[in-house]
């Protein structure tokens, strides 16, 4: 697993966006400190998740991944490039390979475009093909992600939540790109639905050798579609392991409780299974705890914890854990 | 599970029944044409009961409750039934200003939107002495006495300081919590909770889970969950309704229903559901297709259009809601074991 080659290496990235005073002389008072000083790679083929509650910084992790986002400091590889150095014209060719699918499938297909346009917009941008081998192009996409290449001239409004996901991923497949962003590509669909696009996802991901980085707040969801699961608290990294390590040797005490307070389908599992319930909520980024950032919130915080940050560290063969205690 | 079943049906045979609902339909006149929302839903509810509500978005679940509740604006809704009835009133009979009473007082809601459901120019303390007042004739002082005893029921600290403040320096589960403390502020005999944890975060859901659940317990209301998450529901409920495209599918004991779903969209639906405990690793099982659009009078079983037993008569008539067994009820002409029809 170990010599399995990384694709992007992401090293002590930060992300702060400044809280300002004032209309004309804009003062900075503080900052958000949505990413702080996380580090993780991301390796060819794999499907890493990225979990946490809103607000914890994982979409803003994944979009200053993808330079959608400057970041604030820190580095994130792509090859032999750093993406954070990289001039626009860098940047913008590798957007070929680094693409994104976005949480909500109402907000991100423009309403006055026709899903032909909408899907060949990246082919435009980045002038491949002359306007027939795009129209061509579009129709195969729209058959690979399981609709019918008739809907070409149809408008993102004639289509359900389900469909519209699935024209938000071929547009992201649209450059042939390497690496996808997920970012809680199923959060806004109907139950029944949104095994339809993990199923074509997972199918996408085997036939054209893609790398996900799939965020979301479902930890079965995750559990499911992930090779190896990241979770955040509040800008951090709290662990960062395989799938079933993560789930048969929890380490992380917040781990514990998220895994916990996700109900199983199950009335007889329900009934006999103890819950670790955590108290008060996740305390504001812009005023986070000292120490460990969870100890306001965690139950076995000793003292220790709220004056020092646990380093992170790997404790055993690709378990990576930030706690005092473990 | 025989056993555990029919310690159940006694149980539910020695409840009085507080709410009825016999075949309600809801409709709305739109420029498109008649949505066709709740097509017939009957059901029953015991006292102190725990009953969960599952379906997809659309599928009337909503709707179903607030209909009961009349909290809908009509036209254009068309409240359609031939009795509901709470205790022993028929609610379809009662004024508007006699519902007024009744709702809020004895059957109290909470919503989905811990954002949208507090007005944002009144104080929380304001907005739970409003029943207060209004139910209970409380005096102001009296009220703001039982607000702040309310707010720390639902474990708000520093209760009477927070009286004071706004809806937007709460978070989201503190509104989800002011909301509840709204609701239970006249002691109601049922309280229909509408998705309120769909917009929270696991680790707040499972404390509104929790602490609803107590309250339950220590008050003796019944409650009504409606959900979409299946998992939800198995940890809170005692008896579930399925409801897809305005219709009950199914209805049964929570364990009978998780451990023998009879409908093919309960049980395809349960086999969709990635599991926390189970093997991963395989593809999920999908439901192809869509829920049908309500747009259309639905002629037929409604999930004929995706279901893997379809027979012809499935796309002709809808099968009626019958027994299964004692208490699970299955609306489906085909026995899915077998897959031929019973």
């Amino acid at each position: 697993m170990r010599e399995e080659k990384a694709l992007i290496r992401v090293e002590n990235l930060v992300k702060y966006f400044p809280i300002t005073r004032g209309i004309i002389f804009q003062k900075q008072i503080g900052a958000v400190r949505a990413v702080d000083n996380i580090s993780f790679e991301i390796r060819n083929g794999e499907t890493l998740g990225l979990v946490g509650e809103s607000g914890c910084g994982k979409s803003t992790t994944g979009r200053t991944v993808l330079q959608l986002h400057k970041p604030t400091s820190g580095c994130v590889h792509y090859g032999n490039v750093d993406l954070v150095s990289a001039d626009n014209n860098t940047i913008r060719d590798l957007r070929r390979d680094i693409q994104i699918i976005f949480q909500d499938p109402y907000a991100s297909l423009n309403p006055r475009m026709t899903v032909g346009r909408i899907i060949a917009e990246p082919l435009e941008v980045h002038r491949i093909g002359d306007e027939k081998e795009r129209r061509e192009r579009v129709k195969d996409l729209l058959a690979l992600v399981n609709l019918n290449p008739f809907f070409i001239n149809r408008y993102p409004h004639e289509f359900s939540g389900g469909q519209r996901q699935r024209i938000g991923v071929a547009r992201a497949l649209a450059l042939n790109p390497k690496f996808i962003v997920c970012d809680e590509p199923i959060s806004a669909l109907d139950v029944s639905v949104q095994a339809q696009v993990v199923n074509l996802l997972e199918k996408l991901q085997d036939e054209l050798g893609l790398t996900y980085l799939f965020i979301a707040h479902d930890l079965s969801m995750v559990r499911h579609i992930s090779d190896r699961i990241a979770v955040m608290y509040l800008g951090k990294l709290v662990e960062l392991t395989s799938r079933d390590e993560l789930y048969s040797n929890t380490q992380h005490p917040y781990t514990k409780a998220l895994i916990s307070a996700v109900p199983v389908p199950d009335p007889v599992l329900e009934r006999e299974r103890e819950r670790i319930i955590l108290r008060g909520h996740v305390p504001s980024p812009a005023n986070p705890p000292s120490g460990c950032r969870f100890h306001t919130r965690c139950p076995i915080a000793e003292s220790v914890c709220e004056k020092e940050e646990p380093e992170w560290r790997e404790i055993c063969d690709d378990h990576w854990v930030a706690c005092h205690l473990v | 599970m025989a056993l555990s079943c029919l310690e159940e049906v006694i149980t539910l045979e020695d409840r009085e029944v507080i709410l009825d609902i016999q075949n309600l339909r809801t409709r709305f006149d739109t420029r498109e044409g008649v949505v066709y929302a709740v097509n017939g839903i009957t059901y029953k509810l015991g006292a102190g009961e725990t009953l969960g509500i599952v379906g997809e978005s659309g599928c009337g679940k909503s709707v179903s409750m607030l209909s009961v509740m009349r909290l809908l604006q009509v036209p254009p809704a068309k409240i359609l039934a031939d009795s509901i009835k709470f205790k022993d009133e028929e609610l379809m009979s009662l004024s508007r200003t006699d519902m007024r009473r009744v709702r809020g007082n004895e059957i109290a809601m909470i919503f989905q939107d811990p954002m949208t459901s507090l007005n944002p120019v009144l104080t929380v303390g304001f907005q739970i002495k409003e029943p207060l007042k209004l139910h209970m004739g409380l005096s102001d002082e009296d009220a703001t006495k039982r607000a702040a005893e309310l707010l720390t029921l639902v474990e708000i600290p520093d209760a009477e300081l927070r009286l004071d403040d706004y809806p937007h320096q709460f978070s989201g589960g503190m509104r989800q919590r002011a909301m509840v403390a709204i609701a239970l502020a006249c002691n109601p005999t049922l309280l229909i909770a509408d998705e309120p944890t769909t917009a929270l975060d696991v680790t707040i859901q499972a404390q509104l889970v929790d602490l609803v659940k107590g309250l339950q317990k220590e008050l003796g209301m019944a409650l009504i969950w409606i959900t979409h998450d299946l998992g939800v529901v198995a940890g809170l409920a005692e008896r579930v309704v399925v409801m897809y495209a305005g219709f009950v599918v199914e209805d049964a004991l929570v364990d009978d229903l998780y451990g023998n779903p009879r409908h093919p969209y309960t049980s395809a639906l349960l086999r969709s559901l990635p599991r926390m405990d189970g093997g991963s690793g395989e593809a999920l099982e999908v439901i192809e297709g869509l829920p049908p659009d309500l747009l259309d009078e639905p002629v037929g079983c409604p999930f004929a259009p995706r279901c893997s037993f379809v027979k012809d008569k499935c796309l002709e008539q809808n099968p009626a809601l019958e027994e299964f067994s004692p208490q699970h009820n299955v609306a489906c002409w085909i026995d899915i074991n077998t897959g031929e029809f019973k």
